[in-house]
């Protein structure tokens, strides 16, 4: 609550978002991240469709990987991983 | 002047009739007695052909009101009317429509809430939600229903207001009572209402029009905590003092086509009045033929017949109630557990600060359909009399009417 936020007069009427949701960093809120055993990983990318967030990104070489601007460490990867690869550590 | 034409309609017939001439995009509601023939008669007119709606017969009046905020924030123009325990289930949704300014018009057919169950006329359902963010029209008969259905789409969508609109009229009295009414043709009221405008805004994506579209997508109403939520609602209530300059616009150029104006609020032989009534709706009808009789006995009776309660006008009120030396509140509603009745309420409080007032009693009438006849109200103005001689009001809050 830091910074300056516009008044009744500035923002724009019907509650419309000023901001995009990739501009709230919600990474802050999370406990936990997850840690991916890449050695066991099939790529299948299903952490990637069911991370609620939209955090987990699909790399160049196929495997998954977390924003941790924007992980909520809610560990939801972790629990659909068919593989169990991914495991919930404590952020740092 | 446009050239009207004089036809018979119930107050649900002529709300029915305007919103066709007004031809919104999407019409969503649910029957209830005793608002059913607007939706009836609305109905009819799509299968017609007389209209371009998207009618939408949903399942509930929560799903009405949701699916013309749905359809606002999309661009369209919406419509919904409902009635009592209609009204009392959509209350939630009610905030939603305001919150996000979307100019939606929905007509309420006054009646009782359940229970124990009743279909007749008084004020409860609108009363209840009147701290809702809706701009409430309450009309006196047919004439002003059908009036009112079409201004209040020019007051609602004004840039300076963006506010849904709340149209009420009582249950049977008024809507399902044949009546003349003054109507004006449909390419008149066309071009009166024209096309809904939009403000633009600042959205995530840039700069854009009020209203969703997807090549620059906006999010309307999301989560708005502790550091934003309060601007939002700051912004409503300079919405509704902005309405209390645009009705009287509106009213003008309307008067212009039809010769007809309301302003906020209809004084009746207020001149030299020194006992008066202020209430809403049918039973102000009845007020005027009673002060026809007093007069006659040489009693300076008058009234105001008020037609816009949100916003509420409190300067306008001041002027016509500030000399009359006694002045009666009819409420058509009950503030359970309150000091008085809404609308007592609301002009004790105007007149809290001024040196100059009236005394004031309020009369709680009508509940549940109860009759206001002549004769309730003549005794009434026996009170109000009363009440001048002493000096004082020694029964602040009168329940008139009911069976002791």
């Amino acid at each position: 609550m830091s910074e300056s936020k516009p008044g009744w007069r500035e923002l724009p009427k019907g509650a419309v978002s000023t901001k995009s949701s990739k501009d709230y960093m919600t990474g802050d809120w999370g406990i936990e991240k997850p840690d991916f055993d890449r050695d066991r990983c099939t790529k299948c990318m299903l952490c990637h469709f069911y991370c609620p967030e939209g955090a987990i990104h699909v790399r160049e070489d196929g495997y998954t990987d977390v924003d941790l601007k924007h992980c909520k460490g809610c560990g939801v990867c972790a629990e659909e991983c068919p593989v169990k690869c991914i495991t919930m550590v404590r952020k740092k | 002047m446009t050239e009207q034409k004089l036809v018979g309609m119930n107050g649900d017939e002529a709300a029915a009739f305007a919103a066709k001439q007004v031809n919104p995009d999407v019409v969503a509601a649910y029957p209830i007695t005793p608002q059913t023939i607007i939706v009836e008669r609305f109905s009819e007119y799509v299968a017609d052909g007389e209209v371009d709606t998207e009618f939408v017969a949903v399942e509930s009046e929560h799903s009405a009101l949701t699916t013309c905020v749905g359809a606002a924030a999309a661009g369209a123009r919406a419509f919904t009317a409902t009635a009592a325990n209609g009204l009392a289930l959509m209350w939630e949704i009610t905030y939603i429509a305001s919150g996000m300014r979307l100019p939606i018009v929905m007509t309420v057919v006054n009646r009782a809430l359940s229970g124990p169950l009743n279909i007749h006329s008084d004020h409860g359902d609108s009363m209840g939600v009147r701290d809702s963010g809706w701009i409430q029209i309450y009309c006196e008969n047919s004439q002003e229903v059908y009036d009112a259905s079409l201004e209040a789409w020019k007051i609602g969508e004004h840039a300076d207001v963006l506010l849904p609109v709340m149209i009420c009229l009582d249950g049977f009295t008024l809507s399902h009572t044949m009546e003349n009414v003054m109507v004006l043709p449909d390419d008149a009221v066309k071009e009166y209402v024209g096309e809904r405008e939009f403000i633009t805004v600042e959205g995530h994506m840039g700069e854009t029009e009020l209203r969703l579209n997807p090549e620059v997508p906006l999010s309307m109403g999301p989560v708005d905590l502790q550091d934003y939520y309060f601007e939002h609602k700051v912004q409503q209530v300079k919405a509704m003092e902005h309405a209390l300059k645009v009705i009287p616009e509106v009213d003008a150029e309307y008067e212009k086509m039809t010769g007809r104006h309301y302003g906020f609020m209809n004084p009746y032989r207020m001149d030299d009045a020194e006992v008066a009534l202020i209430g809403l709706g049918s039973t102000m009808g009845t007020v005027r033929f009673v002060i026809d009789q007093l007069r006659e006995e040489g009693v300076k009776a008058g009234m105001i017949s008020l037609r816009i309660y949100r916003p509420f006008p409190v300067e306008t009120l001041l002027e016509y109630l500030a000399d009359v030396p006694v002045v009666g509140v009819l409420d058509k509603a009950v503030s359970f557990g309150a000091p008085g009745g809404p609308l007592y309420e609301d002009v004790k409080t105007t007149f809290y600060d001024q040196e100059k007032k009236p005394l004031i009693a309020n009369y709680v009438h009508g509940l549940g359909g109860r009759d206001a006849s002549p004769k309730l109200l003549k005794g009434i103005y026996e009170d109000l009399l009363k009440i001048r001689k002493k000096g004082e009001v020694t029964t602040m809050v009168n329940y008139t009417g009911v069976r002791e």
